[in-house]
């Protein structure tokens, strides 16, 4: 499956304050019922975004001068808790085309990294100082390289890392697995056959 | 590193490698594929639009959990959407030939209880399942982990993944645990020591005196909340007490191969000389009755204690604190205990399983809950429930004044009618504490033991069951 190379994503960003952003606030699970992810997009960050009368809050995705970020600033362990591909989905639907946070927790950026969402760490001091700059300058827009792994923003670079897998997977555009993996089924029979378990046949219980 | 000094871990993935990717990553025979309503629909859709077969549908096994009712489950659901995901799983179960524990088959339940109590989860095989706490299943020796809903579709179509191998942290509970403290309490204290991300890039292995002590169901529980540490995978070496387990069980193997099944699990286990990433050891007798207080499973205390003060925490944390403090309504430096609750939960694929409605309904015969708390009890699943029953468990429940449901996820992420309203407080039996987790925005969740649960459930506050049960 021929599938984009990202090698680079610019646009403009938005900041979410806070640590251990957790995948139910990225996309409460009530919205998870369904059978297909269109429509996500809205229900980002839903709880925070509206308050119980449903009016919109002082949330960033709300102020208008944040309307058109595609660039998505967390903090650390950004999109902890569930391995909802629900949270990244929504992240996508709703616009957002890569993300800089201090950390990410492991499904979830397994999960963003499949659908071709960059997810690249940067040191906490940078992205201290790059979230006084987009709050100055919410315009402005940010290029993150992955091939050089940085990111530049007005006259400030900072180094940005991404772990090399799947660095090369976005640049070389084989983040989603699927092709590659349908490739090995002759290896993947052989190996099952050296697994007793694999053979036992569905019991009737 | 000499070739005998493997870790579990290690074995497991050597076993399953199929090959190299270009990325880095490895391709990985998924041995075990557990499918529930929620995570799988869109796989499924995604097998439909590319044309793909499943080309081994015998090694996946479904059942439903997150949305089902657990008072009135017939069908069609109040909720259509509820509804729609539960025929839809059928149809697609149906269709790929899967194996499906449905309510009608009285096995269904969480999926993390009915791998275990049907003998599907075995030592030395890779489970997967599109929902985090499949790390659950590490209890047996396995090395399984949550996915997201693509890779559900991978493994549908290729019973593989890629996947990056994950560093281990061995972890060791030594000594014993003092009266009143019991698994969830250790995998709390643990997540509160080493951080909710500490165990980010790791697979947890537990072991030490206190791991070789517990039950399979405690080991569960432990296994179970790995992820709420940033560990993807956490197990525990299998042993006789995991043979015990399985023996009999419908899909354990039988007769002539149960022995040679037996001597395969055991040559999993980690060799006595493996190298570790990282060791980390705890001391069984310094861990108390754990609680959490905020909005991560992180921020907890022991029950004699009191509320951090954010002043005392390094100056880029105290942002988090006070936001958690501003969702708990707490106060700093008061004590946790005396909290008034109005919900009591006790259920999930934590703390839903036998042993746990066991311990319980030794404790709480001849008592009632509080007035104005209102306090379920769901089992994890029908075997669960039926077991309760035979014993008489369910009954004493409902005299002591719980509800007591059918099978299911339920209040732990309220994705079914179970919700809390408004900013209740509940004391939960669940993994997760996370703002909004329990189906109201403004909700409020302290995570706990389930016999901190009843405690609480009966003195309408936050309580230490050591006192009010005189243990």
């Amino acid at each position: 499956m021929a599938l984009k190379q990202i090698k680079d994503v610019r646009g403009a960003c938005v900041v979410i304050a806070g640590d251990d952003i957790d995948t139910d606030r990225i996309i409460p699970a009530r919205y998870m019922k369904c059978i297909t992810f269109d429509g996500l997009g809205d229900y980002l960050f839903y709880d925070v975004r509206f308050n119980e009368k449903g009016l919109p809050t002082s949330h960033p995705l709300n102020d208008a001068l944040y309307k058109d970020a595609t660039i998505l600033i967390g903090g650390r362990n950004f999109g902890c808790g569930s391995s909802r591909e629900h949270a990244p989905q929504a992240v996508f639907r709703y616009g957002f085309r890569a993300i800089i946070a201090e950390s990410f927790a492991e499904i979830f950026f397994g999960n963003a990294t499949t659908l071709g969402i960059p997810c690249v760490t940067a040191t906490r001091s940078n992205l201290n100082s790059v979230r006084e700059r987009v709050a100055a300058h919410p315009k402005q827009e940010m290029r993150i390289d992955l091939v050089l792994q940085t990111a530049t923003f007005g006259d400030e670079v900072f180094p940005v890392s991404l772990r090399a897998s799947a660095r090369d997977a976005l640049i070389n555009g084989r983040w989603d697995a699927i092709g590659e993996l349908l490739e090995a089924g002759d290896l993947v029979a052989r190996k099952a056959s050296t697994l007793p378990y694999f053979q036992a046949q569905s019991v009737v219980v | 590193m000499s070739k005998m000094s493997k870790t579990l871990f290690q074995k497991v993935w050597d076993a399953h490698a199929i090959r190299d990717l270009p990325s880095g990553q490895t391709q990985l025979l998924i041995g075990t594929h557990l499918i529930h309503e929620v995570t799988s629909p869109q796989a499924f859709a995604m097998i439909r639009e590319l044309k793909l077969r499943v080309p081994y549908p015998h090694r996946t096994f479904a059942t439903v959990d997150h949305i089902v009712p657990t008072d009135q489950r017939s069908e069609p659901f109040a909720d259509p959407l509820a509804d729609a995901m539960i025929k839809d799983l059928r149809r697609n179960c149906e269709q790929f030939g899967i194996r499906y524990f449905d309510i009608a088959s009285g096995k269904q339940g969480i999926v993390h209880v009915v791998g275990p109590e049907q003998g599907i989860t075995q030592p030395g095989t890779t489970i997967a399942c599109g929902d985090s706490h499949t790390s659950t299943h590490g209890a047996f020796g396995a090395i399984a982990f949550g996915i997201g809903t693509s890779q559900v579709r991978d493994v549908l179509a290729t019973q593989t993944m890629a996947i990056g191998k994950l560093k281990v942290r061995r972890i060791n509970v030594d000594g014993e645990l003092r009266p009143g403290v019991y698994a969830k309490d250790v995998i709390l204290h643990l997540i509160r020591i080493l951080g909710v991300n500490g165990g980010n890039g790791y697979a947890y292995e537990y072991g030490g005196e206190v791991f070789d002590r517990f039950t399979m169901e405690e080991r569960m529980t432990v296994c179970n909340m790995s992820i709420e540490g940033g560990a993807r995978v956490g197990y525990v070496n299998p042993d006789a007490a995991t043979y015990a387990y399985l023996k009999g069980r419908p899909y354990s193997p039988k007769g002539a191969e149960w022995d040679s099944a037996v001597a395969r699990w055991a040559s999993f286990a980690s060799d006595a000389n493996a190298q570790y990433d990282d060791l980390v050891t705890f001391d069984a007798d310094e861990i108390e009755p754990t609680v959490t207080w905020g909005i991560n499973p992180g921020q907890a205390v022991f029950i004699s204690e009191n509320l951090p003060d954010p002043n005392d925490a390094p100056l880029d944390e105290r942002a988090s604190l006070i936001e958690a403090y501003e969702h708990m309504k707490l106060e700093p430096g008061h004590p946790i205990r005396g909290t008034p609750i109005q919900v009591a939960f006790l259920g999930s694929c934590t703390n839903g399983r036998l042993s746990d409605f066991q311990q319980v309904a030794r404790f709480i015969r001849g008592r009632h809950v509080a007035p104005n708390v209102k306090a379920i009890a769901v089992p994890g699943s029908q075997v669960v429930g039926a077991k309760c029953k035979e014993l008489g468990i369910d009954r004493i429940f409902s005299e002591a004044g719980f509800e007591w449901r059918d099978a299911g996820c339920s209040m732990c992420l309220a994705m079914n009618p179970d919700k809390l309203v408004g900013d209740q407080l509940c004391a939960s039996s669940s993994n997760r504490n996370f703002k909004g987790r329990q189906g109201s925005p403004t909700g409020r969740t302290i995570l706990m033991s389930p016999l901190m649960v009843a405690a609480a459930a009966i003195s309408g506050q936050v309580t230490d069951a050591r006192e009010l049960f005189g243990i």
